[in-house]
């Protein structure tokens, strides 16, 4: 298990619907109309894996810090 | 458009034909003429009519000044027109109180900002409806569904359906789509004209192609079209109706499931979520099963079927945009998002928020445990966020509507109905070229006593 996570979220995909701020508000808010991580390195958390994989544009992303492995969203 | 005046609705002799996202906001008291009155929360307002106690900050006696409640919604509804009365509200009283035909009184916010707030801030939650004699235009008060719940058992089902309905999965179901629509279009055409476009396009495309997503048998259309109506009710039908209605859904829905397990390799939507429930019973129960997949069934009907005619007919009222879109195909996707924000789909706000603690809302402090309603309709024609609001312009650079909501109930369905009106619009207009109405407009029947606002029927020439 891996010690750190790196959020990605891609503002030119974001449409905004705040469906992530509203599931993990620790991790996401929205900045301008627009999702933005709070930090962007953060411990482990499955709500994290649940905002990503709840997102309709599939504009976030959770990668593996050591490794860059895509976590989230899940096929 | 008929006002209603009286203080109370009586839904018996009054018509509310369709309701879905209307909204209203306002500004604290911007000089609002309307006499206040100081509102003290009696004790007894701090129980619900169930008996369950409220919150503790419910249940102070702290005064504030706050005015009397109207009725609500504000008139009957009237085909496609926005009460002008929310825009009244934004300017003068962006928070004001309504009393809704069934339930407890409940703040209303039409400003847009307010709206976002009331809908996605994680103050807020659904959770607390469940437990309250919430507002709401329906006599029937719903007890499950992801409506009625806040994150974290929000989430869990949630992420099961989500990912059935991201932008990368619904457009690989476009050209399937687009087969449907043409099909249809076909034998309409075939049938020449006068023809009905709701029976013969708005009404099969959806709900073949969530019947095809899901893996219901599209061959039962007539059944399940049918008991879906108990879902947007309001007094369109019987109590007892709805309630025979909605039993049916879940046993038709109870039987595919099992059907499901019986041959546990289809690769459908329906499928996976029971194959989500056996491999961990703790994530979906057998009756959030059913329930899950029996409304994503019905709320493929009842939505995007009335808002394919609602788009035709607002688009025959601004014939300078038809021209345009017929001109240049390549506007459908911002014209889809124009009329999202434009259409006041639903006859009127519902689904109440609850604040979970003291917040302060357009100028006004909403108590902890209190239910405050966010009109999207309303929001959606905020003249501070759109310019010109209440005018149809395919040309608006930014368009952040509100038309599915915002926060963790916005439509998990929004990208597969974005994706089916484009290719509803697109293909009406290019294959129809001199499409128009095939009766005066006086004679076009319009829903009613239902959540939402749509046309009956829409017969047309082309």
């Amino acid at each position: 298990m891996s010690t750190a996570w790196r959020i990605g979220v891609d503002e030119r995909r974001c449409i905004g619907t705040s469906i992530c701020a509203g599931t993990a508000p620790e991790h996401f808010r929205l900045v301008d109309g627009v999702s933005t991580p709070l930090a962007d390195v953060v411990a482990p958390s499955e709500v994290i894996l649940a905002a990503a994989d709840s997102c309709p544009v599939e504009a976030i992303t959770v990668r593996d810090t050591t490794d860059d492995r895509l976590i989230a969203p899940q096929e | 458009m008929a006002i209603i005046d009286v203080y109370r609705y009586d839904p018996i002799s009054k018509d509310y034909s369709a309701l879905m996202c209307v909204c209203c906001v306002s500004a604290p008291d911007a000089g609002r003429p309307a006499p206040l009155r100081t509102w003290r929360l009696p004790q007894e307002h701090a129980v619900s009519t169930k008996g369950i106690r409220m919150t503790e900050s419910a249940q102070t006696t702290e005064s504030r000044t706050v005015p009397p409640a109207r009725p609500y919604p504000f008139s009957v509804p009237d085909r496609l027109v926005v009460d002008p009365t929310y825009g009244e509200l934004r300017e003068n009283e962006p928070m004001t109180r309504v009393q809704l035909p069934y339930g407890e009184e409940a703040w209303l916010a039409t400003r847009y900002e307010d709206v976002r707030t009331v809908v996605g801030d994680v103050r807020f939650g659904r959770a607390p409806a469940v437990e309250r004699d919430e507002p709401r235009l329906t006599p029937r008060q719903q007890y499950s569904g992801m409506l009625t719940m806040d994150p974290p058992d929000h989430t869990r089902l949630r992420r099961l359906v989500a990912k059935a309905f991201t932008a990368r999965r619904v457009e690989a179901l476009r050209p399937r789509t687009q087969e449907i629509a043409d099909r249809l279009v076909d034998n309409m055409v075939g049938l020449g004209p006068p023809a009905d476009l709701v029976e013969h396009v708005a009404t099969p495309l959806p709900i073949q192609v969530i019947c095809e997503l899901l893996g219901v048998p599209y061959a039962d259309r007539d059944r399940f079209h049918i008991w879906s109506e108990a879902i947007v009710s309001t007094t369109s039908l019987p109590l007892e109706t709805i309630q025979e209605y909605l039993n049916n859904l879940w046993g038709y829905m109870g039987g595919l499931v099992a059907e499901r397990r019986r041959e546990p390799g289809i690769d459908d939507l329906l499928g996976a979520l029971v194959r989500a429930r056996d491999e961990n019973q703790d994530r979906l129960s057998e009756t959030e099963l059913v329930e899950l997949a029996g409304g994503l069934l019905a709320a493929g009907h009842e939505t995007t079927v009335t808002q394919i005619p609602n788009f035709v007919y607002v688009l025959l009222h601004n014939p300078d945009q038809l021209a345009r879109l017929r001109a240049d195909p390549s506007l459908v996707p911002a014209a889809v998002e124009e009329l999202l924000r434009y259409v006041p789909l639903g006859v009127g706000s519902s689904f109440a928020r609850y604040a979970k603690e003291d917040v302060e809302v357009g100028g006004v402090l909403v108590r902890a445990g209190e239910p405050v309603l966010g009109s999207l309709s309303s929001a959606n024609r905020d003249g501070t966020v759109f310019a010109d609001p209440d005018r149809l312009d395919l040309d608006r650079e930014q368009n952040p509507h509100l038309g599915f909501g915002h926060g963790v109930h916005h439509c998990v369905g929004a990208q597969l109905a974005r994706m089916e009106l484009q290719v509803a619009v697109s293909t009406i207009v290019t294959r129809l070229p001199g499409l128009r109405l095939a009766v005066p407009e006086e004679e076009l029947q319009w829903k009613r006593g239902m959540l939402v606002r749509g046309l009956l029927g829409m017969p047309v020439a082309w």
